[in-house]
């Protein structure tokens, strides 16, 4: 059976060239950065050629990018950091609510040690009016973090507007760029950001590499001490492999971008265009346009997330949902709730991301067989002719 | 992470549908959580002759429904009565801990389905 991966917003293969980018430094270049015999000298000019990179590929300059273990390891650094760093001019900061949990659980650490947060609505498409950013900002605000692209939703948030609304409040302003850096232009200096995260395996780099971008001059309390790696803003002897694996990852990006986007658009809008007309009572959630190049994401009624998923890896079509069932928290995605998607029809939730070994044959097999699933299901389903009995429920059951 | 037998009850679930005529009728979950099961039963002479689902679920949710009503069948209602959850989640070779509570409804909504039958021969 062939595999058929639409779940590129999970994680992605590495390119080939990214691995043999990295062999050296599982291999024979072991040494560390801080050592100053051959190897170590090789791992450090390794770890610097990469943060070039990286920089390029947002427009930074390479002294503006701290490297991480991960996206969520960089959300933390930026919300805790940076709050932390300013608490004494102000202890309010302001999220969306449709951020990653990496956001939304530093900003409830940052509410348990004396910060306020406003967590601003979206409207159905998923998008935050900036119009409320500006109506959120009190004295007190001194950070702001939206996420640039969802990858539940797949909607793209304006965040050149957002940024400018920061900047005119003197607030700092960090973007969570996960889902986007690597896959659609971002340019810091273009867009005005001072903090943004992103990670290598979003764009075909290795898993536990990530970085932050921090504006020169941007102030920032480390959340690991220790020696003076990283400026001595992220302590610990650096995963060489990784950094010189998401350093071309991140050249591959830079040079790819275009023809990789151009490549998946044609492919999404034909899979969502043939979802859409092939299915009755199914759904695209997230904006119609200004979503990221390679996500289609439905709700679809009557049947629950989990149980098409099943099907679907059955029949060898790996992809990804958002219901309650297929969380292991049990909770359906809070990022469809704030849509204004009655939780219900959250359940079913589905999202087919794609990318650039993505085959357009693929795409025609999945169009084929998930009309297929989705009747299985419904028939099993007790709410095959509507829906009875959610209105005004809540979720009582015991977890 | 799930047995085999309940992927396989999940692919291959028996007695989906309604029973037009039935006894007794049980519904338990709510859609906003997840997972609905729906029961269907059949009553002669005390014994359950047959029992059908509709469920609104997860894989686990469907597997349940069907091992419930396979494992009722010929049984008298007080034997019926006596499935619990844990034996249902028993024969499908276990369930992860997660899905035991949430999505393992069966047994539930087939003892209300025996209560409906015994209300509607109150009557």
């Amino acid at each position: 059976m062939e595999k058929i991966y639409l779940d590129h917003v999970a994680t992605n293969p590495m390119h080939p060239e990214v691995l043999e980018a990295m062999m050296p430094f599982l291999k024979e270049d072991f040494g560390n950065p801080l050592s100053l015999y051959p190897s170590g000298a090789k791992a450090k000019e390794a770890i610097e050629e990469a943060r070039g990179s990286v920089a390029s590929l947002i427009n930074a300059k390479p002294n503006e990018i701290i490297f991480t273990a991960s996206g969520a390891e960089s959300n933390n650094f930026a919300l805790r950091g940076i709050a932390l760093a300013l608490q004494n001019k102000g202890k309010h900061i302001i999220v969306s609510k449709v951020e990653h949990h990496s956001i939304l659980n530093s900003a409830r650490f940052l509410e348990k040690a004396g910060f306020a947060v406003t967590y601003l609505p979206v409207d159905k498409s998923g998008l935050v009016d900036p119009e409320s950013v500006q109506k959120a900002i009190t004295k007190e605000t001194v950070l702001l973090s939206i996420i640039h692209a969802s990858p539940e939703v797949g909607t793209v948030e304006p965040v050149a507007e957002i940024a400018k609304i920061a900047k005119k409040n003197k607030i700092l302003f960090h973007t969570d760029a996960v889902a986007s850096a690597g896959n659609i232009p971002v340019d810091v200096r273009e867009l005005g950001i001072d903090a943004l995260s992103l990670t290598a395996h979003q764009f075909y780099g290795p898993k536990g590499a990530g970085a932050l971008y921090l504006k020169e001059g941007t102030r920032i309390v480390p959340l690991i001490y220790g020696g003076i790696q990283e400026g001595g803003r992220r302590a610990g002897t650096e995963n060489v492999p990784a950094i010189a694996g998401m350093g071309k990852a991140a050249e591959l990006a830079k040079r790819d971008m275009g023809k990789r986007s151009d490549y998946v658009k044609p492919l999404r809008d034909k899979l969502i265009s043939s979802v859409l007309s092939k299915i009755t009572n199914v759904y695209l959630t997230g904006h119609p346009e200004q979503r990221l190049p390679g996500h289609a994401s439905f709700v679809v009624e009557y049947i629950e997330g989990e149980a098409m998923l099943l099907l679907l890896s059955a029949k060898g079509i790996y992809v990804a949902s958002g219901s309650a069932c297929s969380s292991k928290a049990l909770k359906a995605s809070p990022v469809l709730l704030s849509l204004g998607i009655p939780s219900h029809l959250a359940q079913g939730s589905v999202v087919f991301t794609l990318g650039e070994g993505t085959k357009e044959q693929e795409i025609d097999f999945l169009i084929e067989t998930f009309p297929q699933i989705i009747s299985r299901l419904r028939e099993i389903s007790p709410y095959s002719k509507g829906w009875e009995g959610t209105e005004g429920e809540t979720c009582t059951v015991k977890k | 992470m799930y047995s085999e037998k309940v992927m396989e009850h999940f692919t291959n679930p028996r007695n989906v549908g309604e029973l037009p005529d039935a006894d007794g009728i049980g519904t338990e979950g709510n859609p906003v959580c997840g997972d609905v099961m729906k029961i269907f039963i059949k009553v002669k002479d005390n014994i359950i002759t047959d029992a059908k689902f509709k469920t609104f679920g997860c894989g686990a949710a469907i597997a349940v429904s069907s091992m419930v009503t396979e494992m009722v069948k010929g049984k008298t209602l007080d034997e019926a009565l006596k499935i619990s959850k844990e034996a249902v989640a028993n024969e499908l070779g276990g369930l992860p801990p997660q899905k035991m509570h949430c999505s393992n409804l069966g047994a539930d909504a087939l003892h209300k389905a025996i209560e409906d039958y015994r209300q509607r021969q109150g009557k």
